[in-house]
């Protein structure tokens, strides 16, 4: 049980602190979180920025372009551009943690340099295609089709909830291509370029009234066999390399962000009377206990893939199941202390408390990591 | 930073385990709740002195205390490994209070000694070596200055030494049959502005606080696996009932519950930070007392007989989170850290 930090972390740690105070207050003010070919502008930028420094893909491996950092070093990158405010991986976040480690791991050689350095530069976005009206939390039962003609795939069907799918110049694409087989036989996994004849972008908008994702539908839409990443039908095992990518590291800087806000909720309560209310602030306490204590799970978790070579293990799930509720309760109770200037959406926090009720759906809803950790860690019986 | 357990670590962790397995295992446990059970009013010993004695012996109460002055000369996140490893088989006993008596009560760190305290002593100014009783009847000896709070003491009766000032205790029938329990009168100065109880945030109470929160992650960490093992083999409807999801769920937010208590009073062990300390003990006294409810679900109309081991965790568990500072002086703690400092 070590915490402690070695000098060369230390080091790591200081260097990018130091760089993150010089280059922040020069960035531009961040764009509206409606507009996202503005978002998309200003996340790339920051990309390019961290590319250019030097600390672009920073845990993916070496030969993926990455720089080879150690879990424990990555970890240390989430939780000091957070501290420092830096910008949020936004638009991003498909191809710098889901697609990319992906194809770094699954990927040609061909397709690794394709695909991983315009992700790590900031030139190209990527979209999630996965979930289909009839297939979300069972995902594998998707049944978007493509059929092999010539060097190609041809894709006819449609996605749901595909993130940042406006804006995007590839989707990581489910598609089945063996009809027959048992339904996680069956698929594959394709990279599909955007701008392909056959796709229509209709987006959604979220209750939080912003357009984040899409629907996605697909009419024979061309895919070059090429950009097919794993074999054929072997697509359900290279999604669950990607999953457990994003219910390992995904929400690290957002721990971090949480407790921020917390501190600020509790300040703000301080100021307008509402800390003598012994009930509200015991409820803060005990979420300031859960934060703490999700933060630990990380360290955990951070050291248990160290030992395991950097893949996260199943016990993501158990903090994404504690930190998608926690989330919620904390912007409830940041509601609960600002009273009725929680119902104004210009104040702080209001955006957040909306955008926090996606936490316990996305990247698998709450049932379904209760169903992970009860069947894959608990070895209980598969469930009905 | 890694902060998985060393190699020694679990070793240790082994070694206490296997001396309790063989020492305290189901039956003594039972036979224990049958000697509690049959006690004649206000007396009739139930502490199993010999197992104390083999405790002391194996270092259980020394842990901490240094080589130099015959002790093990390990830290806290050793002393933690050992009594998560207590509050798994529910070792009855003040552990908390002898382990804390080690090196400055005569006897304690080898296991001769029993020592409880007077939960009240922990309060502002409370210095452990001035304020000893001998005997451990209520009411003899030394008064403490100032320092009664309310509170507990537990294993009053059984005890060689009580620590605080147990004056003017009364007798409890207590929900553990384990435990048995004194209530001190509340002081005029027991409490703050606020109406809550502060205890003072000494050394002491920190570690007893930390030490209780390990014995909860313990016990949390044996009812999940109790609820999984009868989910597993249990049948109703022609199959398993941990094939069911609502029976799945129940299981899976309990084990959530012991991985976050875990990673939280691991990591206070390692830091000692009295605002660690207090979120590992939320977290841990929520993991063994919702974790032994609905262990005691899963269980069905089994759980609810006194057969069954469930209940017994479930009332120590309640016993502990009154020990020490409890809930609510924890969250009130944390509230504090929340604008005493930034993240």
């Amino acid at each position: 049980m070590d915490l402690t930090y070695t000098p060369e972390e230390e080091e790591f740690r200081a260097r990018l602190r130091a760089w993150l105070a010089g280059v922040l207050p020069a960035l531009p003010p961040k764009p509206s979180p409606h507009d996202w070919p503005a978002r998309r502008a200003y996340d790339l930028g920051w990309q390019r920025m961290l590319y250019d420094a030097g600390y672009a893909g920073l845990h993916w491996p070496v030969d993926a372009g990455g720089r080879g950092a150690t879990p424990t070093q990555h970890l240390i990158y989430l939780e000091e551009t957070e501290k420092a405010g830096a910008p949020y991986v936004g638009a991003n976040f498909v191809g710098l943690l889901h697609a990319g480690p992906t194809i770094a791991s699954e990927g040609s050689a061909e397709q690794r340099a394709r695909w991983l350095p315009p992700v790590l530069r900031g030139e190209e976005v990527w979209c999630q295609g996965f979930s289909e009206p009839g297939a979300g939390s069972d995902l594998a039962a998707l049944r978007t089709r493509a059929w092999r003609d010539g060097d190609d795939y041809v894709v006819s069907g449609s996605k749901i909830w595909t993130s940042h799918a406006e804006v995007a110049d590839w989707c990581e694409l489910l598609v089945r291509t063996d009809p027959d087989a048992p339904k996680h036989r069956g698929i594959t996994w394709l990279a599909m370029p955007m701008d392909a004849p056959g796709i229509t972008v209709r987006p959604l908008r979220t209750l939080a009234g912003s357009t984040e994702f899409a629907e996605v539908f697909l009419d024979e839409v061309r895919v070059p066999a090429a950009n097919r990443v794993g074999a054929e039908n072997d697509g359900w095992r290279v999604t669950m390399v990607t999953l457990s990518y994003e219910r390992g590291t995904a929400f690290v800087g957002e721990v971090v962000a949480c407790r921020r806000v917390l501190s600020e909720v509790a300040r703000e309560a301080r100021k307008n009377g509402r800390w003598d209310d012994a009930v509200l602030r015991r409820r803060l306490g005990r979420l300031n206990a859960e934060f703490r204590a999700l933060w630990r799970l990380t360290q955990w978790n951070v050291s248990e893939a160290q030992s395991t070579g950097g893949v996260p293990g199943v016990g993501g799930s158990v903090f994404k199941l504690r930190y998608s509720h926690a989330r919620q309760e904390l912007f409830d109770a940041a509601a609960e202390v600002l009273g009725p200037e929680s119902l104004d959406l210009g104040r702080e926090w209001s955006l957040d408390r909306l955008s926090s009720l996606s936490y316990t759906i996305a990247a698998g809803t709450s049932q379904i990591q209760r169903n992970i950790v009860a069947e894959r860690i608990l070895g209980l019986p598969r469930g009905r | 930073m890694d902060f998985r357990l060393t190699d020694d670590q679990r070793a240790l962790r082994q070694g206490v385990r296997a001396l309790l397995e063989g020492r305290f295992g189901r039956e003594e446990l039972r036979a224990a709740v049958d000697r509690a059970e049959g006690r004649p009013p206000g007396g009739g010993r139930v502490l199993d002195r010999g197992l104390w004695r083999e405790l002391g012996a194996a270092g259980f109460f020394a842990l901490r205390l240094p080589e130099s002055e015959g002790g093990v000369g390990l830290g806290l996140p050793e002393a933690v490994l050992a009594f998560e490893e207590a509050g798994r088989v529910l070792l009855p006993g003040p552990l908390v209070a002898t382990h804390l008596a080690a090196g400055v009560v005569p006897g304690a760190a080898g296991g001769e000694v029993v020592v409880t305290s007077a939960d009240g002593w922990l309060a502002e100014g409370g210095r452990a070596e001035e304020c000893l009783t001998e005997g451990g009847a209520a009411g003899g000896g030394a008064a403490a200055r100032g320092l009664a709070c309310g509170g507990l003491v537990e294993w009053l009766d059984e005890a060689d030494v009580v620590r605080g000032d147990a004056t003017g205790a009364v007798r409890l029938a207590s929900v553990d049959p384990l435990t048995p329990l004194h209530r001190l009168p509340a002081g005029a100065d027991g409490r703050s502005a606020g109406g809550a109880l502060r205890a003072a945030r000494t050394p002491d109470r920190l570690v007893a606080s930390l030490l209780t929160a390990a014995e909860q992650l313990g016990s949390a960490s044996r009812t999940c696996e109790s609820a999984v093992q009868h989910a597993r083999t249990r049948e109703q409807f022609g199959r398993p009932v941990g094939a069911f999801q609502a029976v799945q769920h129940l299981c899976a937010d309990m084990l959530a519950r012991v991985e976050t208590a875990r990673a939280a009073v691991y990591a206070a062990s390692v830091t000692a930070d009295p605002a660690d300390i207090a979120a590992a003990r939320v977290l841990a006294d929520e993991a063994a007392v919702r974790g032994a409810r609905d262990c005691l679900q899963v269980h069905g109309g089994m759980g609810f007989t006194w057969e069954s081991d469930v209940h017994l965790h479930l009332k120590r568990a309640w016993v502990r989170t009154h020990r020490a500072g409890g809930v609510t002086q924890s969250e009130e703690e944390l509230a504090d850290d929340l604008v005493a400092r930034t993240v």
